[in-house]
């Protein structure tokens, strides 16, 4: 049996997968207050009368360090950077303290300018006055070299909660991000340590068998005891796993949109090939940049709940959601309220729903008829046509090689799965705004929890080797090591793929199956004066994305 | 709580390390050569800043080419997709500035242009097309712009841009660079003027090997921010080599990427194409996130290179000197430009020139023949007489942008009159008033 777990903003979801079926599902409102009690409540519910040991995995996506985030509940974190030269430093100045400490690392990892220990110590003295416990340490180009860091590190005294080292949190270069990933991990690591001790507790004391995974943002799992030192994974991992779900109840091999829609906005999603697309660089939370890797998931102001307001005599739908719909109390008109009005869906009071859209009939001198079809119509052409500008977006990316300039690889979605609540009812306005075929699986409002509950473990891993410099470097497992300078692309793509397969059994004991691949190799000559004196290389590896797809319909019952 | 930081100035970027081409394996112009400058750009976060897009580069179609090249025997045969890249990125970079969804715009393309002649029989110091020429043509049949100034910056003579522009006095053409006794190509000195309908638009500032970091904005003060306030330019394009860096291999300047930042801080081009710049390790990261700051009007005053001192951009007495007889000069031969035209071409009707040209990349010889109408309603009918140590024989005629009906008619007539017998590969007319290319 697979345990899956998404914990919203709103609701709470839970789903029970047995033999590839889903047996189970459970909806119940979010305790902003106290989320631990909200996921053992959801648990011990959907889990009473199984047998512990039947249960082989639990995997649980949480807004824990999201609203962490968001609501300022963070550790003071005390920055230690160094800057180099650049983009002026004070800029990313995001710590409670902050110190730009001496010492250089260029882009090819050489130690251009040393550390400075007397200034480290000095920086040390002043962290322990102000009681600060938690760190980052992040310097510009640590993942080529992340010596200078290491040194920080040793030069510090014993008495930190946690340190989080730069290079750690991603191989890829990006010294502003990197700097507010370390800050956010360190700044949020004693409200996860809590909670996951908390859980690892719960589990036990309940004799469950399986597992613990939390999700990731990009659509991935992380085992829960070591995702302690790496917290900053687990944030905005809500979207992904809707998106991981859509794909499970709906699999697909060609290119596809996945929206989501939810009360106040709509989430966008593409797959290429049936392989959800990533943020290029990170997603982005409470303001703050990051590294971390994500599946590309782009939120539009508009959702089932959103406030309904004429202006002139034009219809606006959204942004703001300003409660529910009318039927169900709420202060203003909302697409929900259209499609009660058209019954399309039995909710509330109907006869409110029946005045909300008569008043905005009489204001716009249409039938209330044609009002609602065309707040439907008006709501779905709106996504189609923000979801076409995005489309065109990444289809226009920028890229580096004559080959991928003469071939380029144009996204074209043949379909589109839609999920959510509203989903369903809204179909036939998306297809005809769309113009393609709109999928509605049957378990649409779950999938935020099946995609939770299917989600396989994920890694990466960045390796660069410089045969002119005889070494290697793997940022994300802090490793640098000599190699010959014969060293070809092949063996760093082996080694790359070795590592990342120590790294994924020790992230994720049980995921001996998992497929590795080479994502990106780069070879490039190095040449000085009219010599070659070595090559550059550059190779990213990662777990294959996957997700188990549900086997047939459900007969799954609600509880 | 935005964490973002924010550029002053909306800041289009065209990036195109064209990471699969090469002149050859350990050639300056290879593979590797914008790899670090990504690396720092990247690093430092450059994309994410608000305001600074980057944009795809596209491939130029021919006819972009040939509004500006007479390649023999046609476009196809002398550039790779990596030139039209290069061009394309240009093209895109300006397009992006002239729509108005940005305020200024980088290419940062390769291989570069600057060496690039109005025939091109090949290669030539790197160069097979000229990007900026490209992309300034383009621009001018396609939005509402007359006066462009171009500032090349890179340390070696722009001989391509030079003969591009040669006859045309709506293109300011300025290079500083060093020396031509003491580098390539070996022009771009005082005497090299403009032709007789743009005598005086053409100014060269060659400037002594050794010229550290005080003459080079000594230069940008006092020669060409003036000149430019007196030619009032719809549009400034700076040519923006980064071989005047002290680390730079082949040349023998001491500029900075401090340098370069604060001139393009002081300059404020609308546009800058990357030309050359080979220290692709020790300069080209540093220099590039320079400018791309200064661009976008922001802080660049941390951007040093890791071995910078104040001795590796410093200059003699001697020099500073000098520098400052040789801005004097050019600014007073400048503002005595119509004086110098009268003197040089009164009561003569047409003006011959002939000269060689060296395509270094491949050995190859050319051997011109310039005849140019003298006229004052537009730049002039041109004609060249073109062959190669190698064989080939062209003529190309010129008609000019803004040709006026006689020199029109001229053109025309001397396409239709001449015998093809003579020239056995080919006559070319260049017709830019109905913007076609005419072989036979």
């Amino acid at each position: 049996m697979l345990i899956g777990l998404d914990m919203g903003d709103t609701h709470t979801d839970a789903v029970l997968i047995e033999g590839g079926k889903v047996i189970r599902h459970r909806k119940s409102l979010t305790d902003r207050e106290d989320p631990l009690e909200t996921i053992r409540k959801a648990l011990e519910e959907l889990l009473s009368s199984c047998p512990a040991e039947e249960i082989q995995r639990i995997n649980l996506s949480t807004t824990l360090c999201t609203n962490a985030v968001a609501t300022g509940q963070v550790s003071p974190v005390g920055l230690l950077l160094e800057p180099g030269p650049g983009l002026n430093p004070g800029l990313f100045a995001c710590g409670q303290k902050n110190f730009f400490l001496q010492g250089y690392v260029d882009h090819r990892g050489k130690s251009v300018f040393p550390p400075n220990r007397g200034e480290i110590e000095e920086a040390d003295r002043e962290l322990q006055r102000a009681g600060i416990k938690h760190l980052a340490i992040v310097g510009k180009f640590s993942p080529r070299n992340p010596e200078h860091e290491l040194f920080i590190r040793q030069c510090l005294s014993p008495h930190y909660e946690f340190i989080t080292l730069g290079h750690r949190v991603s191989g890829k270069l990006n010294f502003p991000r990197r700097i507010y990933t370390a800050y956010l991990n360190s700044a949020v690591y004693s409200t996860y340590s809590v909670f996951a001790q908390a859980m690892e507790r719960f589990i036990e004391e309940k004799g469950w068998k399986g597992p613990v995974y939390v999700l990731k943002a990009d659509g991935g799992t992380l085992s829960l005891s070591p995702s302690r030192s790496l917290p900053v994974e687990t944030i905005l991992s809500g979207p992904s796993a809707s998106i991981m779900g859509a794909l499970a109840l709906t699999p697909v091999v060609d290119d596809a949109l996945i929206l989501d829609i939810g009360g106040t906005t709509t989430d966008v999603a593409f797959l290429a090939e049936g392989i959800p697309l990533l943020e290029p660089q990170g997603i982005t939370l409470g303001g703050y940049p990051t590294l971390v890797r994500a599946l590309l998931s782009y939120p539009l102001p508009i959702g089932g709940d959103s406030q309904i307001k004429i202006e002139g005599n034009r219809l606006l739908i959204g942004p703001l959601r300003l409660g529910p719909c009318r039927a169900l109390g709420g202060p203003c008109p909302t697409p929900t309220d259209a499609l009660i009005y058209l019954n399309r869906l039995e909710l509330g009071d109907k006869a409110e729903a029946k005045k909300a859209i008569q008043e905005l009939a009489h204001h716009l001198g249409l039938s209330p008829e044609k009002t609602a079809t065309t707040i439907l119509r008006e709501m779905a052409s709106f996504i189609a046509e923000k979801a076409w500008r995005l489309l065109e977006k990444i289809n226009s990316r920028p890229v580096y090689t004559i080959k991928e300039l003469l071939l380029p690889r144009i996204l074209k979605p043949k379909k589109v799965i839609a999920i959510g609540g509203p989903a369903f009812y809204l179909q036939r306005e998306l297809e005809e705004a769309l113009g393609l075929p709109v999928e509605v699986p049957s378990l649409a409002p779950v999938a935020n929890a099946i995609g939770a509950a299917l989600s396989q473990p994920t890694a990466e891993l960045t390796l660069l080797a410089d045969t002119a410099l005889g070494v290697l470097t793997v940022p994300e497992e802090g490793l640098k090591e000599k190699i010959p300078s014969s060293f070809t692309l092949e063996q760093a793509k082996e080694r790359a793929l070795s590592l990342l397969r120590q790294r994924l059994s020790r992230l994720a004991p049980q995921s001996q199956g998992a497929e590795l691949e080479v994502v990106e190799a780069q070879s490039f000559n190095m040449v000085e004066g009219f010599y070659t004196i070595g090559r550059n290389i550059r190779v990213k590896v990662q777990v294959k994305p996957k997700i188990t797809p549900l086997r047939g319909e459900s007969n799954g019952k609600a509880i | 709580m935005e964490r973002l930081y924010k550029a002053k100035n909306r800041l289009g970027l065209v990036f195109f390390p064209a990471f699969d081409w090469a002149i050859s394996p350990t050639h300056p112009e290879r593979e590797e050569r914008l790899l670090y400058t990504q690396d720092q750009i990247l690093e430092e976060g450059l994309k994410d800043i608000e305001g600074i897009e980057e944009y795809r580069a596209y491939l130029a179609p021919d006819n972009e080419v040939e509004r500006v090249h007479i390649c023999v025997p046609d476009v196809r045969s002398r550039v790779t997709e990596a030139h039209l890249v290069a061009a394309g990125g240009a093209i895109v970079a300006g397009r992006k500035v002239l729509e108005g969804e940005v305020d200024k715009a980088f290419a940062l393309v390769r291989p570069p242009g600057h060496h690039a002649f109005r025939i091109v029989h090949g290669a030539r110091g790197f160069c097979t097309i000229n990007n900026e020429a490209i992309m300034i043509e383009h621009l001018r049949r396609h939005y509402k712009i007359k006066k462009v100034a171009i500032v090349d910056t890179d340390c070696h003579h722009g001989d391509g841009t030079q003969d591009i522009y040669w006859h045309d006095k709506d293109t300011l053409y300025i290079s500083i660079h060093q020396d031509g006794r003491t580098l390539y190509p070996g022009t771009g000195f005082l005497e090299e003027f403009g032709g007789p309908n743009a005598y005086g638009y053409n100014l060269n500032l060659p400037l002594p090997p050794e010229t550290g970091e005080e003459g080079f904005l000594y230069a940008l003060e006092n020669f060409v921010l003036p000149v430019l306030e007196d030619f009032k330019p719809d549009l400034i394009v700076n040519s923006a080599g980064q071989d005047n860096h002290y680390s730079d291999p082949i040349t023998n300047m001491r500029f900075s990427a401090q340098g370069y930042a604060r001139l393009n801080d002081r300059l404020n081009p609308h546009i800058a194409v990357l030309e050359g710049g080979y220290s692709i390790e020790g300069a080209l990261p540093y220099v590039n996130v320079g400018i791309i700051l200064a661009l976008a009007g922001l802080d660049y005053s941390f951007v040093r290179e890791p071995d910078y001192s104040p001795e590796k951009v410093s200059q003699s007495p001697r020099i500073t000197d000098y520098i400052a007889r040789l801005c004097e000069e050019t600014l007073q031969a400048w503002q005595k430009r119509e004086e110098l035209r009268a003197r040089h071409f009164q009561g003569k009707d047409r003006v011959t020139r002939r000269r060689r040209i060296y395509y270094d990349t491949e050995g190859l010889m050319e051997y011109q023949q310039e005849t140019t109408l003298i006229c004052e309603e537009c730049a002039g009918l041109s004609w060249i007489d073109s062959h190669t140590d190698r064989g080939s024989h062209i003529l190309a005629i010129f008609i000019p942008r803004d040709a006026c009906a006689r020199c029109q008619k001229e053109g025309h007539a001397l396409f239709e009159q001449t015998e093809t017998t003579f020239y056995r590969d080919g006559i070319y007319l260049q017709d830019r008033v109905e913007d076609v290319l005419l072989k036979k």
